[in-house]
C-alpha cells in the first residue's frame, strides 16, 4: 500500500518525541479522521536548529511528520514556510489517495509552529489558532476530496470526482 | 518464520479436505446440475449432498429450505430486499439494530428511497440489544425484523431466541445476520424458531464466493436474481458448483468438529484476554464479557491508532484487522464502536483478533509480546500518551 520511503520513515521514525523549551509549537488534529500531531522547532538566527514531532495516527500520518522535520532541519524560516502538503507527499514517493488528508496535516501543523514562532518573537500571546483558520477547507472556497484530492463544490455530498460520500466531513 | 494469522475474519484458511474435495471436483468437471443428461444427473446429486450437509449443520428441518447464494452479502440483500417487496402490501416497516454489518444497513437505507421506514434499535454499552426495546418498536405496519447474530467487530451475541419469540407474537418474519456464528457456534434454526439466516462458507474454513441462505418454509420473499429455475426458482444462475461443494465439505466438519472447536477457541480466548490484561496497560476489551464469538477479541489500545499498530505487526509477520478511522476505505470511525459508546480516540486503537481451529497457544503468547512492543513503540510517539500521564 505504501512506498518504500514511506514504510521507511514509519519504522524508523526520525526527530521524535517532545522538546524541551521550544521556540515555536504547532498542534493540529485532523479534520477528517481525526487523528492528531504536534510539530515543536528551535530557531536561532532565523534557522531551524531543531524540530521534532509527536503524531496519533496512521502509518502516512507517521512518516509525513518523520520526513516533514527532515525537511524542515536547518531550513530558514522563509525557507521552511515554502514546504506544502505536495512536497512532502513527493519526498515520500506519493501517498495512497485517500491518504493526501495525512500531509496536509503534517504541513498544517508546521506552518502552525513557525507562526507560533513569529508570534512569540513580537511579543503576542500564544492564541490557539482554531482549526479553521490554517486549513484549507475554508467556507466559499473550493474544498478539498479528503479521498482524491479533487475539488468539492460546496453543499454536494459526494465528490464529484470520484463519487465518495463525504457530507461527514463537510 | 511462519505467518501468525488472527485474522481469520477477513481469511477464513480453507481446510485440506475442503481444497482437496474442491481440486478433485476441478478435475471430474461435472456438468450443469440443471442439465437431463447422466452428467447433469451426477452434479444434481453432488450439489444436493452439499445441500444435505449444510442443512444438517444449522439444523434445517429440510435441505430444501437451504438457498446457495454467492456470499453472506448476497444472502443478507436477498433476505431483506425479498421480504420488503414481497411483503410492501402489508406494510413498510422495517426494525433493525445500530451495529449491524454494513450489507444490512446499505440495504436498509436503499429501501428508505422506496418509501419504507427502517427504526433502528440503540444496544447498550456491552453492545446488546434489549428486546423490550424491539418490541416497543414494532407497529402494525412492521414486516421484518432484522437483528444480527454474533458482532463481526466487537463479537457480542444477541438474544435471538428471545426476539424471535416477539417477532412470532407480533406476527413479523425475523431474519439474522448469522455469517460470524454459523459454523462457529451451534446455531440451530428449529430451536431459534427463526424465519431467515444468512451465512456464508468462508467464515468456516470454506471457500469465498459461496454463501447460504436458510428460508424457512411458508416464508413469502421475492428472489433477488431473476432467471431460470435453479434454487427451486429462489435464485436463479447456473450454481458454483465447486464452492458449493466445498461449503458442503467445510459445513460437515464445522458440524463434527463443533464442541472440540468451541473448547479450543475458548481456551485461546481466555489466555488472550488475560494475557493482554497482564501485559499491556490502558486498554479496553469491547463487547459483552460472557455472550460472545469464541474466536473473537475487540481490544482498544488507548493513546495511539489501529493502522499504524497492524502495520508494526505485520512487520512481525503477525496479521490482525483494525476498525480505526484511518485504515476504513470512508476514513470515518465504525459505527459499530461509536454505538457502545467507546471515545472516539479509543476506537481509533481498536483491533479485532479473530482466530481458528488451527491457531495455537504459542502463537496467542507470540502476538501479546510483540503487541506489548508495538504499543511501547507507538505510545513512545504519541501526544496523548504524554499528556494523559502528566
Ligand atoms: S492520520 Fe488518519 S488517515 Fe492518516
Amino acid at each position: 500500500m505504501y512506498s518504500e520511503v514511506v514504510m521507511d520513515h514509519f519504522k524508523k521514525p526520525r526527530n521524535v518525541g517532545e522538546m524541551k523549551d521550544p521556540d515555536g509549537v504547532g498542534e493540529i488534529g485532523n479534520p477528517v479522521c481525526g487523528d492528531m500531531m504536534n510539530i515543536y522547532i528551535k530557531v536561532k538566527d532565523g534557522i531551524i536548529q531543531d524540530i521534532s514531532f509527536q503524531t496519533f495516527g496512521c502509518g502516512a500520518a507517521i512518516a509525513v511528520s518523520s520526513m516533514l522535520t527532515e525537511m524542515a532541519k536547518g531550513k530558514t524560516i522563509e525557507e521552511a514556510k515554502k514546504i506544502t502538503n505536495k512536497s512532502v507527499a513527493e519526498a515520500l514517493k506519493g501517498l495512497p489517495k485517500n491518504k493526501l488528508h495525512c500531509s496536509n496535516l503534517g504541513a498544517d501543523a508546521l506552518q502552525l509552529a513557525i507562526r507560533n514562532y513569529e508570534d512569540k518573537k513580537a511579543g503576542k500571546v500564544r492564541v490557539k489558532l482554531p482549526m479553521e483558520d490554517v486549513h484549507t477547507h475554508t467556507e466559499g472556497d473550493l474544498c478539498k476530496c479528503p479521498y482524491c484530492s479533487g475539488d468539492v463544490d460546496q453543499g454536494l455530498e459526494f465528490c464529484s470526482n470520484c463519487g465518495r460520500e463525504i457530507s461527514d466531513t463537510h | 518464520m511462519k505467518v501468525t494469522n488472527l485474522d481469520y475474519i477477513s481469511a477464513n484458511p480453507l481446510l485440506p479436505e475442503v481444497r482437496d474435495a474442491m481440486i478433485e471436483a476441478i478435475k471430474k468437471d461435472y456438468g450443469n446440475p440443471s442439465s437431463a443428461h447422466s452428467l447433469g444427473d451426477e452434479a444434481r446429486n453432488i450439489l444436493e449432498k452439499a445441500r444435505e450437509r449444510v442443512a444438517l449443520l444449522i439444523n434445517s428441518p429440510s435441505p430444501d429450505d437451504i438457498v446457495f447464494t454467492s456470499s453472506g452479502t448476497e444472502s443478507i440483500n436477498h433476505a431483506i430486499k425479498g421480504v420488503a417487496f414481497a411483503n410492501a402490501k402489508k406494510g413498510k416497516h422495517i426494525i433493525t439494530s445500530n451495529i449491524e454489518h454494513n450489507s444490512v444497513l446499505k440495504s436498509l437505507r436503499r429501501l428508505t428511497k422506496s418509501g419504507y421506514r427502517v427504526t433502528s434499535v440503540e444496544v447498550d454499552k456491552n453492545g446488546l440489544v434489549d428486546p423490550a426495546n424491539v418490541h416497543k418498536a414494532i407497529t402494525d405496519q412492521t414486516i421484518l425484523i432484522s437483528i444480527m447474530h454474533g458482532n463481526n467487530e466487537i463479537g457480542t451475541i444477541q438474544p435471538i431466541k428471545e426476539l424471535c419469540c416477539i417477532a412470532r407474537e407480533k406476527n413479523v418474519l425475523f431474519h439474522s445476520d448469522c455469517v460470524t456464528s454459523v459454523g462457529i457456534m451451534p446455531v440451530d434454526v428449529q430451536e431459534l424458531g427463526i424465519d431467515l439466516i444468512s451465512f456464508s462458507a468462508n467464515q468456516f474454513n470454506g471457500p469465498s464466493g459461496v454463501g447460504g441462505l436458510y428460508i424457512r418454509k411458508g416464508v413469502n420473499l421475492w428472489p433477488l436474481i431473476d432467471g431460470g429455475g435453479q434454487e427451486n426458482g429462489r435464485r436463479a444462475g447456473t450454481e458454483n458448483l465447486i464452492g458449493i461443494i466445498g461449503m458442503g465439505v467445510a459445513a460437515e466438519f464445522a458440524h463434527q468438529e463443533m464442541q472440540s472447536r468451541l473448547s479450543h477457541m475458548k481456551k485461546l480466548k481466555n489466555r488472550l484476554i488475560t494475557g493482554l490484561k497482564e501485559k499491556i496497560d490502558d486498554i479496553i476489551i469491547n463487547g459483552h464479557p460472557e455472550l460472545s464469538l469464541p474466536n473473537l477479541v475487540s481490544l482498544s489500545v488507548k493513546y495511539i491508532e489501529g493502522e499504524s499498530i497492524v502495520l508494526m505487526l505485520d512487520e512481525e509477520k503477525i496479521i490482525v484487522s483494525t476498525r480505526s478511522a484511518c485504515a476504513s476505505g470512508s476514513l470515518r470511525a465504525s459505527h459499530v464502536l461509536l454505538s457502545i459508546d467507546l471515545d472516539y480516540a479509543d476506537a481509533q486503537g481498536t483491533l479485532v483478533i479473530t482466530f481458528g481451529k488451527a491457531t495455537t497457544e504459542d502463537e496467542i503468547d507470540r502476538f501479546i509480546n510483540v503487541l506489548k512492543n508495538v504499543v511501547a513503540t507507538l505510545r513512545d510517539m504519541s501526544p496523548l500518551y504524554k499528556k494523559s500521564n502528566t
